[in-house]
């Protein structure tokens, strides 16, 4: 937090001055888990930083490794710190005045209907399948009440246009293309997965302005 | 012969049949979906005891690795 150069109120100003005070208003009240810190959660994360979510919840148990800087919003001098503490300096680079919660944790079919208990909106956004399914099953079982927003099928350098959002419930939503798993010779690449993110990141967005 | 609307497509079936039984004639892995039957999620843990009756409306989602 050196150099700060603007104050919190100035970039409060700013936000309602692209945003209009209506709309910012919501989206400062908001609260938003993302689970998973990766290419996904780390864009997720950036885009709703860069929107001035009130309250974001960053969960990863993992750290920045080398292979990870092809599309994820970490940088070379991070490498092997906890994703958490790496992505909370870089979205306080963004704002500093963000609140900002982090659990350093691997989240399981046991911790995380308590770990998401605060939050109304959940990005999904792990990388291994089984993972995926099953903090989706998780939280369509003991948090029905939440809003929450999943990916599948991002990797590779494929039609950008496959990428789509839909709804799956009245509450669930899946971002993806539902297909391109990663392969050798079709990894995951900064493009496809910065897409898919956006279209999360978007996604929470609407629901926090109450479009479905 | 039942018939069940899976992701918006109607199918028949010889009878009524586990969750797990259709995940595995689909050939569906199990640990890597979410499926839900007329609206609500059927838990892992009843999949082999969760029966696929007549008129019911399923919606597996699939997951592929990647993030």
């Amino acid at each position: 937090m050196q150099n700060i150069q603007v104050t919190e109120e100035e970039i409060r100003q700013a936000l309602v001055s692209r945003h209009t005070e209506g709309i910012q208003a919501r989206i400062s009240a908001a609260r938003v888990a993302v689970a998973g810190l990766g290419g996904l959660g780390s864009n997720i994360a950036v885009s709703l930083a860069r929107l001035g979510v009130g309250h974001l919840h960053l969960i990863d148990f993992d750290r920045v490794d080398v292979t990870n800087l092809n599309r994820q919003q970490y940088f070379a001098d991070q490498v092997g710190m906890p994703k958490t503490e790496a992505l909370r300096e870089n979205l306080l680079r963004i704002n500093p005045w963000l609140d900002l919660r982090t659990d350093c944790l691997r989240v399981t079919e046991e911790n995380a209907a308590g770990l998401l208990r605060d939050d109304t909106y959940i990005c999904e956004a792990f990388d291994v399948a089984e993972q995926k399914a099953m903090l989706v099953r998780t939280v369509l079982e003991k948090l029905p009440e939440k809003y929450l927003v999943a990916a599948s099928g991002m990797a590779g350098y494929g039609d950008g246009n496959e990428i789509h959002t839909r709804r799956v419930a009245s509450r669930f939503y899946l971002c993806g293309d539902e297909k391109t798993e990663a392969a050798a010779g079709r990894g995951l690449m900064a493009p496809r997965v910065a897409l898919c993110a956006a279209h999360q990141a978007n996604m929470v967005l609407r629901l926090i302005l109450g479009e479905s | 012969m039942i018939t069940a609307r899976i992701n918006g497509q109607p199918e028949t079936f010889a009878s009524s049949l586990s969750v797990s039984a259709f995940l595995e004639e689909k050939g569906y892995r199990p640990d890597r979906v979410a499926v839900e039957q007329n609206g609500s999620i059927v838990p892992k843990r009843e999949y082999e005891s969760r029966l696929i009756e007549d008129g019911d409306t399923l919606e597996v989602v699939s997951f592929v690795g990647g993030g």
